[in-house]
């Protein structure tokens, strides 16, 4: 049949026939329209955490918790601090931030395997075939989701990798996941504005088809997760990934690195109302050539880090922003054939401060050649508890898994009490 | 933990042993007899580098020639050669298409039994039938990859014939869809071996071109599964194609060899023999059998293996490697005495010795337990059986020997896998995986005790019948796709709420699960939707292709060689199907492309292009409420055909149903 085209039908009239029947008519209209409040009329009273990922496993006795003499000492020199302990010669710039930042020494875990330390230090659980848990982004992301009722980008950014999924907390907690540099891939679209939103008027009108034929939660997720998407590419808060806009000298206080640049880029997200950063910084694992490598690596940690902790205090978001240094597990004490050393997970250090963290402190001792906590142990559950303490988030939360068994937050881990304000 | 030590054996040590035998599966003359070894190797942390000989202390039966049996190997599988051993597939194969072969129908019966037993059990109905269309496209991106083309879905909804879907997967399994079937299934077995970032850094030992073509080969030859997994593991050569000895199967193994070849280990045990025992290499496992020793002691099996790699020059960062196995002495002996980084091994009076030390040992591994004991390992199976045990009658350390004229490890391993259950359990459950969505176990590669299976007779009579039929892939294939489960339609109904193993309750199949297409999938039906590949030379399309696909990709660059995937129905995806160049390029108006063509066929109504376009993503027509809409939009567009087809064609690809396999 060749129908005969009614002259005079308008766009107009043509969404009204659709409006109602699509899984996405709020944003797909938003297309044509700007959207709500920029990035600046924000209130920016809300809690904000940033967590320094280090991928592979950071050797945390030649940084926080050194052994100077010992056979595992390794061969550098520890330097005074603005905090109570002494760090690694080639951290000067954080050493002055340590103020603001405490060491816990006395982590002590038991997953030295990559993808489960992984896990396990993202989200407080041992991997589990029957459940996924959500990641310390994602929880944020969940329990803050009143506070960025106006945020219009994801909640969860992760630069420069990967992290950890969103679990049973579902796709639109996921994290957002950025290179360094900001640049976010197809963002512009393919069409003027009024034929994008022509076009999301019928998709929007297939998605809620498909979704009511009830085949699964993955059509329902896919429209949350295109509404999401919408949002953002209309969105002027996207201006907070473009680290590039900078002032020079800024850029260069934190380094013109991928880490520096991904911090940089931390702050500006918190300052657009982004409750959770993850930045990544890998090639941690060093199994050869330890020494050698942390001579390039710990500079450019050295500058990225100290500019975020400077940085956020001097604009007064350090009060309400947590930063959290952490791989997933230390490395061996014992110094191997190939000047390395291997996974260790026994007795490693973790760094926090800011959003009410107390500064300047070290919480727990290891031994003298760094092999055993001698105080009392801290996992990754506790970790957790402390940070959700800090952001605000109740640990009487209890998540109902996808399978239906309640869940504590933070796998019902016990605040680090030195660690309380 | 401990991390083995780079072994480094000069050329020499080959040289010399070609003087005495070649290697041989069922064995040969061998000049020694054996060697006994006290295995009191327990040191403290401080004493790691002091380890001294008496770590292995050895007694040598000297002079014994013996003539080694071949009988265990010759009981076993024989991984010696593709031909013999091999049972013939149940059904002919190419020649007899159209027909479902009564040993075929046999095994799908008690498939269909097993899982409705599971319904009665659970008190499940379960859904009706999947429509025509619904099944077609599901077994086209199931077996070949891609979405069906309209003419190809016609093909198929006009038939009458009561057999047809049998008669369809056929069709796909045969000569016909050879090239598209070959293509898919080295795609699927490419990621599982190398990951999606395999090979795709410009220093990476790993030839992804390399794996593919080896893989391509086994899948176009349909070459029985065991003898696919007897290649890999025990794969030596050239992993680049074009080089001398070029053997693209050994890209499996070529990057796992660091630090003593853990994560070979790990990924053999994990794809092939549904074991995660990545863990154990540093304590034992939390929650499953799994010891440490087991991990150290399956991992001496790859100590023989070894890589070389020839850097191109200094601007070129391209590495070519081999992969080869060499005599080892064992790491006590490397180190112990004095240090050395290096082991020269002669020839003496018909005797293989250590230039410097003279007479060879067993050659163990060392290992670290978590309170910093060192713990010895020599080559032992997952299920307890030792190399020294099964080579007993050369003596009671000829099976631990590091000389490949009495073991190659890797060839014994690869036997004693091949007689392995798990082998069979481990590729039936994958391969169940892939069409059913999810597998006997949850997630499909970490099968044993800790992890009972949905279906444990099903897994078993249908692991049976893989190894029964000689690991015929397709016939396996066969099975799944003519199962009453894999026909089912996925919508939830009254009857199987209770269904949905997203709650973490075992699947019991009485639905189809939905789930969304891999990005290969996505590319592959967009690719055939609009005829975008025509003419374009083989190399250039897939290398079009690995581009498109790395963006997706990110690895970790940590020694597990962990990656993710953006591709995984997060903002990212959906912004590369909203607004990316590939689907851009499909929704192109360009004259003489797809939709061009589409709006420019005379024989076609502008309904049927509107339906020609719904097909063509969806396997179904237009709905009446969605003709309607379209002709809204067209009238809205005041008739402007190709401006409407490309704004249905965008929404289509964009939506849910299309992502989703259903």
């Amino acid at each position: 049949m060749n129908f005969t085209t009614p002259r005079g039908m308008s766009r107009r009239h043509f969404m009204q026939h659709l409006a109602g029947a699509s899984a996405l008519a709020g944003p797909a209209l938003a297309l044509t329209h700007s959207l709500r409040a920029n990035a600046a009329a924000l209130k920016r009273d809300h809690k904000a955490c940033i967590l320094l990922w280090m991928g592979g496993g950071p050797p945390t006795i030649d940084m926080w918790d050194m052994k100077p003499g010992a056979t595992t000492g390794g061969k550098f020199k520890p330097i005074a601090t603005a905090g109570a302990g002494q760090i690694n010669e080639l951290l000067p710039m954080v050493a002055k931030q340590m103020d603001h930042l405490s060491i816990v020494r006395s982590m002590s875990t038991r997953e030295a395997d990559h993808t489960r330390g992984t896990y396990y230090l993202h989200t407080g659980f041992v991997p589990n075939p029957n459940v996924i848990h959500p990641g310390y982004g994602s929880v944020v992301a969940y329990e803050l989701a009143a506070q960025t009722a106006a945020l219009e980008i994801p909640p969860f950014v992760s630069v420069g990798g990967a992290s950890e999924g969103p679990g049973f907390l579902g796709m639109a907690y996921a994290p957002f996941q950025v290179d360094s540099n900001g640049r976010v891939r197809d963002l512009d679209t393919p069409a003027d504005k009024a034929r994008m939103s022509d076009r999301m008027q019928l998709l929007g009108m297939l998605e809620r088809r498909f979704i009511d034929q009830n085949r699964g939660s993955a059509a329902a997720e896919h429209a949350k997760v295109l509404k999401s998407t919408v949002e953002l590419m209309s969105s002027q808060q996207m201006e907070a990934f473009k680290v590039d806009s900078e002032p020079t000298a800024m850029k260069e206080r934190y380094g013109t690195t991928g880490f520096g640049r991904g911090c940089l880029m931390a702050r500006r997200l918190v300052e657009t109302g982004v409750p959770f950063v993850e930045v990544q910084l890998g090639g941690w694992d060093l199994h050869q050539n330890c020494f050698t490598t942390l001579e390039t690596k710990l500079p450019e940690l050295d500058k990225a880090m100290s500019a975020l902790v400077e940085d956020l205090d001097q604009r007064g978001l350090l009060d309400d922003t947590l930063v959290l240094w952490m791989g997933e597990f230390g490395r061996t004490p014992r110094i191997n054939e190939n000047a390395g050393r291997d996974h260790w997970a026994r007795s490693w250090s973790v760094v926090l401060g800011g959003g009410g963290i107390p500064g300047g402190k070290v919480i727990g001792t290891t031994n003298e050649d760094g092999t055993a906590v001698t105080t009392e142990p801290y996992s990754s559950e506790d970790l957790m508890a402390t940070v959700c303490r800090a952001m605000g988030i109740s640990l009487e939360t209890v998540f109902t898994a996808s399978n239906g068994r309640p869940m504590k937050i933070a796998n019902g881990g016990k605040v680090i009490g030195e660690l309380v304000a | 933990m401990s991390r083995g030590h780079r072994l480094t054996i000069r050329a020499e040590s080959r040289v010399g042993l070609e003087w005495v035998l070649e290697p041989s599966f069922d064995g040969g003359l061998i000049l020694f007899g054996g060697f006994m070894t006290v295995a009191r190797c327990v040191r403290s942390l401080a004493l790691r580098h002091l380890l001294c000989g008496c770590g292995a202390i050895a007694m040598l039966f000297l002079g014994a020639v013996a003539f080694m049996s071949p009988g265990y190997a010759a009981e076993k599988l024989n991984v010696g050669e593709d031909a013999g051993a091999v049972a013939k597939p149940a059904s002919g194969g190419e020649g007899d298409a159209y027909d479902v072969a009564p040993e075929a129908d046999a095994v799908v019966a008690k498939i269909n039994a097993a899982v409705r037993s599971g319904w009665k059990a659970h008190n499940l109905r379960p859904s009706r039938q999947a429509t025509d269309g619904e099944w077609c496209r599901r077994a086209y991106l199931d077996l070949i990859g891609r979405t069906p083309t309209v003419e190809e879905l016609d093909a198929f909804l006009s038939r009458s014939s009561k057999t047809k879907r049998a008669e369809l997967v056929e069709r796909l399994l045969g000569s016909e869809y050879a090239d598209d079937y070959a293509r898919n299934w080295k795609t699927i077995w490419t990621n599982i071996l190398i990951g999606r970032t395999g090979g795709t850094d410009r220093q990476s030992l790993t030839s992804r071109p390399g794996m593919m073509d080896f893989l391509e080969q086994c899948f176009a030859d349909n070459k029985p599964y065991h003898l696919m997994v007897r290649d890999l593991v025990t794969a030596t050569g050239d992993a680049r194609p074009g080089m001398k000895d070029y053997n693209g199967a050994v890209n499996f193994l070529v990057e796992k060899l660091d630090e003593g070849g853990v994560q070979a280990a790990a990924k053999t045990a994990q794809v092939f023999l549904g074991m995660s025992v990545q863990c154990t290499q540093c304590h034992n496992h939390p929650f499953n059998e799994h010891r440490q020793n087991q991990f150290w002691e399956l991992n001496a099996f790859f100590r023989q293996a070894r890589v070389d790699v020839e850097r191109m020059g200094d601007d070129n960062p391209r590495r070519d490697a081999t992969l080869s196995d060499v005599d080892i002495a064992g790491e006590g002996k490397m180190l112990g005495r004095d240090n050395r980084r290096e082991i020269y091994l002669e020839m003496r009076d018909g005797k293989l010795v250590d230039r410097d030390q003279g007479e060879l040992y067993s050659a163990p591994l060392f290992y670290e337990l978590r309170n910093g004991q060192l713990q010895v390992a020599y080559p032992a199976f997952v299920d307890g059986t030792t190399l020294a045990e099964l080579f007993a009658e050369q003596g009671p350390e000829f099976g631990n020997s590091g000389r490949l004229t009495q073991v190659n490890r890797r060839h014994e391993l690869a036997k004693l896998m091949l007689a392995a259950p798990e082998l069979e359990r481990a590729a039936v459950n994958r391969m169940w995986a892939h069409f059913l969505g999810y597998g006997f176990t949850k997630p499909v590669d970490d099968m044993g005790s800790h992890n009972p299976p949905s279906h444990p007779e099903l897994l078993d009579e249908l692991a049976k019948a893989f190894r029964a039929s000689g690991f015929d892939m397709k016939q396996l294939m066969r099975w799944i796709a003519l199962s009453e489960a894999y026909g089912l339609s996925s919508e939830i109904g009254a009857g199987n709420k209770e269904d949905d193993p997203e709650l973490g309750r075992p699947p019991q199949f009485s639905r189809f699960y939905i789930r969304q297409m891999a990005p290969e999938q996505l590319y592959e039906s967009l690719l055939t939707a609009t005829r975008a590949d025509a003419g374009m030379k083989k190399f250039d399309r897939e290398l079009l292709k690995q581009r498109w696909l790395e963006q997706f990709a990110t690895a970790s660059g940590n020694d597990e060689a962990t990656e993710s995937t953006s591709f995984n129905g997060s903002i990212p995806q959906a912004l590369t199907m909203m607004n990316g160049e590939l689907v851009r390029r499909a929704c192109s108006a360009d004259s003489g492309g797809f939709l061009d063509q589409v709006a420019n066929d005379a024989e076609l109504s502008d309904r049927e292009k509107i339906n020609y376009l719904y097909l063509a993503a969806l396997s179904r027509p237009p709905g009446k409420d969605e003709t309607k809409i379209c002709n809204e939009l067209l009238a809205a567009r005041y008739g402007n055909v190709v401006e409407t087809l490309q704004d249905v064609w965008w929404a289509v690809l964009n939506s849910n149903e299309f992502i989703l396999i259903h």
